[in-house]
């Protein structure tokens, strides 16, 4: 065991875990935050999106000795009150079906927009094809994603 | 009849606390940010407010409170339910507040999700909940005013006495009327007179989702609380030896229990269990038959040809039809097991404590998770409580409750409260999978083509009925016969979203499509000129409705200009499932000499739709869902284990491979049918029939990646 003392969302954290725990668990287990989610734990699938430094990453391999003193954001540290303009328009377009991957699909959208501001329709694509939606919704990400561009 | 019951106040706040008090606890045990807007809590609201039945409550201050008492996993139930309460109550929607009703089965019907059920089994008992408190309020205002109760109407929570001008708010009235008694009968809405249903709606949980608040049963937390994982066996396997020295010696993990045939590792949080089980040695023995795929495939072939057929249906003389036939075609095709994979794993809360349950979590089905509780404890099913969270997908999986009776198993066990999670590959190689399935379809056809017999016969390896004998085209063919044949495997099996269509209507659809095409008959004039026959002269009972089929088949044939452009091949495909009908054309077009899968157009009738935002959901989802699934879609048993354990091998559909989209729906004026599983069905066969369009080549077997026939089509699917 040893202490990391973390920033995340803007706050000074510190938790006592093995070196090896990845952040997901740390966040969902140590931390509270279980916006962040775990679906494959291999870094396949996006659910557990967060930033490092504000580059999209894959917390369920992420070792947590990785990233002591890096930059953390995560879902709930996006935006004050959810009034991100990737969370804006998630809402506007009523994206969720379960809502499960839905955060990591926002936290890559993000990341997207914020290196590409203007992305055209086959940029999104290829930006959010490394998060997968099992109920289908990537029509509608798509739209949010356009959205999002759009009123930034 | 529904069953609008006064209950007291005592009642429903202790109902109120049991459903939010657990999950709310996690929330604010959350480290986030809380919003800065004062919205008042649900429990804030609930502790002024009057009830007036098992769906609704309305405050002083005019929130108005409505109970979802169906299991939500992005079928949009939580927000079309309310919708119409609120339609028939005339509420306004903004002062509308959803909450997840625990299970109650004295206060609500069906607390279940599956079938696509739920709208059509609760439709009338909704708007009666709805309309019998706004005929409270009315008769309240009535009085309040001194005038006659047909004088009044409502509009957005507000009660008007047109003549006068005079207005009371619901919230103003909500104590004297549900001081009242409530009506026996009660008037409903014609629905051309609905504001809210028809009218997009947006998901009542945006807010919480966008912002990553604990919704799911993963997300819950409780102080005190263990965290387990279960080691299962392959299928058709026993344990035989244990070695846990090296897991034990995890920091983190405090226990290590051997039950039946598990392993549960328990401990403070998770990932001292995934490391602990990477290091548990655990050895099996055959207790059965442990399969492989091969074993699989070899046993559905040589039951085709078994004398043992259970015949399912039988019309007219059908040996007599296929020895006078001109034309005989028989074709099969076969699909393989899959797994639900849905993305929130596996997961339950459990506290045991002594003779009570405390149960809360992602189910479909929280009775069956209430009943085999009591039944495993021999405890009464009412010590038993069960909270239900948001769903983080289902898709039939969460339909057991086995899942479930892994955390109760371990809190009785450790004496204390643990939450059970299943990982990834728990839950590919622990699955209670759609069932494998081969199918061989026979046709006789006469000297002008007509089809004058049919035969299916269907193999499943698990699947219980693998046919649907009263659907097309029975009804429409004068000689038919229908055969089912099961084979008990060990492999686990479970209903899976749209179950057995889910692969039938693509070896149906795809058959009837090689049968017009060998007759040069027009796939779609194929189809309506045997609905013509099925409607003049049906032959025997069928389950679906001759002229809704035909009113989908033309809406889709006509919105894709069908047969009409040189330059696009396209596949049909139109199916029955779940009382609603679908029909689908899949577009393929030449880009740079490759075909490229461009568009899918759909046309549905649901009946009404409730709520169009929520239906396009259903309908887009439903279709992705089938593609990915029939394209790439592949379980390989070895030695009674997949060999597919996450989603590296196991390929799911991306952003980059989904077509276009279109969907209508007909406006058939029945009532609402459920859109949960109906559009996954047709999907497969669209596109198969659209590939063979394009390109000569059937594939009869999913998934199509797999095919042989696949690999030199060079098939585009990416958009880019």
């Amino acid at each position: 065991m040893a202490n990391y003392n973390l920033q995340i969302n803007g706050k000074q954290m510190e938790v006592d875990v093995d070196e090896d725990t990845p952040l997901l668990w740390v966040l969902r287990d140590h931390l509270g935050l279980v916006g962040t989610k775990y679906a494959c734990g291999i870094a396949q699938c996006g659910a557990c999106t967060v930033h490092v430094n504000g580059e999209p990453t894959f917390s369920c391999v992420k070792p947590i000795s990785d990233v002591a003193n890096e930059k953390i954001t995560t879902i709930e540290g996006l935006s004050k009150d959810g009034d991100h303009p990737v969370q804006k328009a998630w809402d506007e377009v009523d994206v969720a079906q379960c809502g499960y991957c839905q955060a990591g699909q926002i936290m890559s959208a993000a990341a997207l927009l914020k290196k590409n501001p203007k992305p055209s329709l086959d940029e999104i694509d290829e930006g959010m094809n490394r998060n997968i939606c099992r109920c289908g919704t990537y029509h509608k990400i798509r739209e949010a994603v356009a959205l999002a561009a759009k009123t930034k | 009849m529904a069953d609008i019951t006064k209950t007291n106040r005592r009642d429903f706040l202790k109902i109120a606390a049991t459903a939010t008090g657990g999950l709310l606890i996690g929330f604010y045990w959350s480290s986030c940010d809380s919003p800065k807007v004062k919205v008042l809590s649900i429990e804030e609201v609930l502790n002024k407010a009057h009830n007036f039945n098992s769906f609704l409550s309305i405050s002083p201050d005019g929130d108005i409170v409505i109970y979802s008492p169906n299991p939500e996993l992005g079928q949009n139930i939580k927000t079309s339910f309310p919708m119409v309460v609120a339609e028939e109550l005339d509420a306004d929607w903004s002062k509308v507040r959803v909450l997840q009703a625990p299970l109650d089965t004295d206060k609500f019907d069906r607390q279940l999700t599956g079938g696509s059920g739920a709208m059509p089994h609760s439709w009338e008992r909704l708007r009666k909940a709805g309309a019998t408190a706004k005929y409270l309020l009315l008769a309240a205002a009535a009085k309040q005013l001194d005038v006659d109760q047909a004088t009044l109407t409502a509009e957005k929570s507000v009660v008007i006495h047109k003549s006068s001008g005079k207005k009371l708010t619901y919230g103003e009235l909500v104590e004297a009327a549900s001081a009242l008694q409530a009506p026996e009968e009660v008037l409903l809405k014609d629905p051309k007179d609905f504001t809210l249903i028809g009218t997009p709606v947006r998901n009542v949980d945006n807010k919480d989702i966008v912002t990553g608040k604990p919704l799911f049963g993963l997300d819950f937390y409780r102080e005190g609380m263990m965290h387990a994982m279960i080691q299962r066996p392959p299928f058709g396997k026993k344990i035989k030896s244990v070695d846990d020295s090296e897991a034990k010696a995890v920091k983190g993990v405090t226990d290590v229990i051997q039950y039946d045939n598990f392993v549960a590792i328990v401990g403070k949080s998770t990932w001292p269990l995934i490391k602990a089980k990477r290091r548990l040695k655990v050895t099996y023995e055959a207790d059965g038959n442990v399969e492989s795929t091969a074993d699989h495939d070899r046993i559905m072939k040589e039951l085709l040809d078994s004398r043992d057929a259970r015949v399912m249906r039988s019309d007219g003389e059908v040996d007599k039809a296929f020895a006078s036939a001109a034309k005989v075609i028989t074709s099969e095709y076969q699909c393989p097991f899959l797994p639900h994979a849905p993305m929130e794993p596996m997961n339950f809360f459990a506290h045991v404590k002594g003779e009570e349950v405390e149960l809360i979590g992602p189910t479909q089905t929280p009775d069956a998770a209430r009943m085999q509780t009591a039944a495993l404890l021999g405890i009464p099913k009412e010590n038993v409580t069960v909270d239900i969270t948001r769903l983080g997908g289902g898709f039939g999986r969460r339909l057991r409750a086995d899942y479930v009776i892994d955390a109760v198993e371990v809190s009785k066990r450790i004496n204390a409260p643990v939450k059970v999670t299943w990982t990834r590959e728990d839950d590919m190689i622990g699955g209670a999978y759609r069932p494998a399935v081969r199918y061989r379809f026979s046709a006789a056809l006469d000297e002008g083509g007509n089809m004058i017999g049919y035969k299916l016969r269907g193999v499943g390896l698990n699947a219980g009925n693998s046919v649907r004998q009263d659907n097309f085209p029975s009804g429409a063919v004068p000689n038919v016969l229908i055969e089912n044949i099961n084979y008990d495997s060990t492999v686990t099996t479970n209903a899976w979203r749209a179950p057995i269509t889910n692969f039938l209507a693509y070896a149906e659809q795809s058959f009837l499509d090689e049968v017009a095409l060998a007759v040069d008959k027009d796939p779609v004039k194929f189809r309506l000129d045997l609905l013509e026959k099925a409607k003049s002269s049906p032959v025997g009972a069928v389950n679906y409705d001759v002229d809704r089929m035909i009113g989908v088949i033309k809406d889709a044939a006509e919105r894709s200009n069908w047969g009409k452009d040189n330059n696009v091949k396209q596949g049909f495909s139109v199916y029955f499932s779940h009382r609603s009908y679908v029909a689908q054309v899949a577009n393929i077009e030449m880009v740079n000499g490759q075909p490229f899968l461009k568009k899918i157009i759909a046309s549905t009738d649901c009946g009404i739709v409730v709520n169009p935002t929520g239906a396009n959901h259903q309908v887009r989802g439903g279709i992705v869902d089938g593609m990915g699934h029939a394209m790439f879609g592949n379980l390989v048993f070895e030695d009674g284990s997949p060999k597919q354990k996450n989603f590296d091998t196991y390929r799911l559909i991306r952003m980059k491979e989904v077509p276009d989209i279109d969907v209508n729906y007909i406006d058939s004026g029945f009532e609402p049918t459920g859109l949960g599983e109906p559009a996954l069905p047709p999907t497969g066969g669209a596109i198969a029939n659209a590939i063979f369009a394009a390109t000569g080549k059937r594939l009869r077997s999913q998934p199509f990646i797999e095919q042989k026939e696949f690999s030199d089509l060079n098939l585009q699917m990416f958009r880019s």
